[in-house]
């Protein structure tokens, strides 16, 4: 065999190699997908979706489970919204070029690198020891707005950038100051970029169990919490307590939960990435 | 009417010095705490001791078998993660058609959606079972199937973050290697990687930042025996796991115990802290200029 001949069959075998890479990762995503699905979905009926937590598996449902992740959601949603685009907004168009900026640059970009559980720490001390609340779904809610801010604020920013400068100067141009250029041409111009950011964040908030977990949710809560001062759960807290327990009928409840917690995190991931296309197909510049 | 733009200004910078703030609150939260834990616990025991028993009656605070725990878990995700997500990126960039690239990109990125509890749960109840089924040893909670998986979810990272780097190499390096009678492989490998090599480097760093503060997926599949333990097969706990522990417990406000928590999370802010600022810098000082 030639040497040329050699170097070209190398190619070829790294080219296998390659697509079975490609797909190693995808073919364990589906054994696993179908693998809980088995397992679940058997569980999955309006009982178990509607009734309360239960020591005896048979009868325990995540009522009380969705019905947190779901106030979860929309309480960080509330909070992290405005306060990230707001941030966004600043240091794309108002802030100068200086140390000051640069700063807070570097300083954003740590902070999406902290990994979860700090900031359980961070509203454990924060929220549920200084400002007195407890275990509460507005601390948790708080706690995960912080986590998810540097994501916003990063997407806000790219899809701000996007926008280009003639619509700007054209706003300008016309008179309009610069609020009144941001409000009613950058923003609205870039919304879909900043919408599909912010969706990515909240499916990456439902999943979140670690910092709910140091802040003080409990893993067994018979209520579904009426309001945001009240005690709660999340799903991935429910699964997590229930993937705990040695009993095999508390595995198959985990399994059934995590297809609802999966539908929850697709639907938004659906959602941001339909978003997305929408926005690419519809602005030309 | 410049009144009115100059409090929205004002209160548009307001919401980005809170981040600053926030920041602060971290570094003040974990330190005050440590500080009084440090006070009853001298750093050198901490960092010296060869056991972590601080729930026990006979107390021990040597932070070395969490950190054991969690190098062990992080080695073994990196070990999966890096040649395959690094040959998945060589493979789009130089290999792939544009289509498949635009097809199989989307695909990958679902593995990075998927809540961390729920990769724990298939650690624990299909991949550790199967890898005992040919690992006698092996223990029901252990770093390798944690590892493995975490590995898995950490592909994505990776081979996004390689490729970005890969395809920001201009053309005409590309051209230059074909030019001169390279193969495909020879061009990744002799020209590509190289010059691609501190984006590269930069998306293995924050790989390892995220796998050293993983926390349900090693909390769920790894165990909960602090150890100091190199060893794959045995039950370990991580840093991560440990405050998760205390924190499903009942521990008393301001007890020593409930301080370890903020002196394991310190452990683990200075940890992750220092990586992604070495990220940071090699991306600022290595950025390749291509004009």
């Amino acid at each position: 065999m030639t040497n040329s001949e050699k170097n070209r069959l190398k190619d070829k075998a790294f080219q296998v190699f390659g697509i079975f890479c490609t797909f190693i990762g995808l073919v364990v995503l589906a054994i696993f997908l179908i693998d809980i699905v088995m397992e679940g979905i058997g569980r999955i009926d309006w009982d178990f979706l509607t009734s309360l937590p239960s020591r005896r598996a048979a009868r325990a449902g995540i009522l009380t489970a969705w019905a947190g992740t779901l106030w979860i959601l929309v309480l960080s949603a509330l909070i992290a919204f405005p306060l990230g685009i707001a941030a966004g907004i600043y240091l794309e168009e108002y802030a100068k070029k200086t140390k000051l900026s640069n700063f807070l640059e570097i300083n954003i970009a740590n902070l999406a690198g902290v990994p979860s559980i700090i900031y359980g720490l961070l509203g454990l001390e924060l929220f549920v020891r200084m400002m007195n609340l407890g275990g509460i779904l507005l601390a948790g809610a708080l706690a995960l707005s912080l986590l998810i801010l540097p994501i916003i604020i990063v997407t806000t920013r790219e899809a701000i950038k996007a926008v280009p400068r003639t619509i700007r100067d054209g706003s300008f141009a016309l008179g309009a100051s610069k609020w009144q250029t941001v409000w009613n041409q950058v923003l609205p111009a870039s919304f879909g970029g900043i919408l599909t950011g912010v969706i990515l964040a909240l499916s990456r908030a439902v999943g979140e169990a670690a910092p709910l977990i140091v802040i003080g949710a409990l893993a067994y809560v018979p209520f579904v919490p009426k309001t945001p001062m009240d005690e709660f759960t999340v799903l991935p807290i429910q699964i997590f307590n229930w993937t705990s327990r040695p009993q095999e009928a508390f595995l198959t409840n985990a399994a059934a939960a995590i297809i609802i917690l999966l539908l929850i995190t697709f639907l938004l991931n659906g959602i941001a990435v339909y978003l997305r296309h929408r926005q690419q197909k519809k602005i030309k510049w | 009417m410049r009144v009115q733009e100059k409090i929205i200004e004002g209160l548009l910078w307001l919401s980005a010095a809170i981040t600053i703030l926030i920041t602060l609150s971290i570094i003040w939260v974990l330190l005050s705490e440590s500080v009084k834990f440090f006070s009853e616990v001298s750093i050198l025991r901490f960092l010296t001791e060869k056991e972590w028993t601080p729930l026990f009656a006979e107390k021990k605070f040597g932070i070395m078998p969490l950190v054991a725990g969690t190098f062990l878990t992080t080695a073994i995700a990196i070990a999966v993660a890096l040649p395959i997500g690094l040959t998945i990126a060589i493979y789009l960039n130089e290999y792939a058609h544009a289509r498949f690239k635009t097809f199989v990109k989307p695909l990958l990125e679902v593995l990075a959606t998927i809540p961390t509890v729920v990769y724990g749960f298939f650690a624990l109840t299909v991949v550790t079972p199967f890898l005992q089924s040919f690992i006698p040893g092996l223990a029901g909670f252990n770093a390798l199937s944690a590892g493995i998986v975490m590995g898995i979810m950490i592909i994505p990272m990776i081979s996004s973050l390689s490729e970005d780097a890969i395809s920001a190499v201009p053309r005409s390096l590309r051209e230059a290697a074909y030019g001169m009678g390279s193969t495909r492989l020879q061009t990744a490998f002799g020209v590509m990687v190289p010059a691609a090599s501190s984006g590269i480097l930069v998306s293995v760093i924050l790989a390892i930042s995220r796998a050293v503060g993983e926390t349900m997926l090693v909390a769920i599949a790894a165990g909960q025996q602090p150890r100091l333990t190199l060893n794959p097969l045995v039950p370990i706990e991580t840093i991560t796991t440990y405050i998760v522990q205390v924190s499903l417990g009942d521990v008393p406000h301001g007890s020593l115990e409930y301080r370890t928590i903020f002196a394991a999370g310190m452990t683990l802010f200075v940890f992750t802290f220092l990586l992604n600022n070495l990220s940071f810098w090699i991306k600022k000082k290595y950025q390749e200029k291509y004009d």
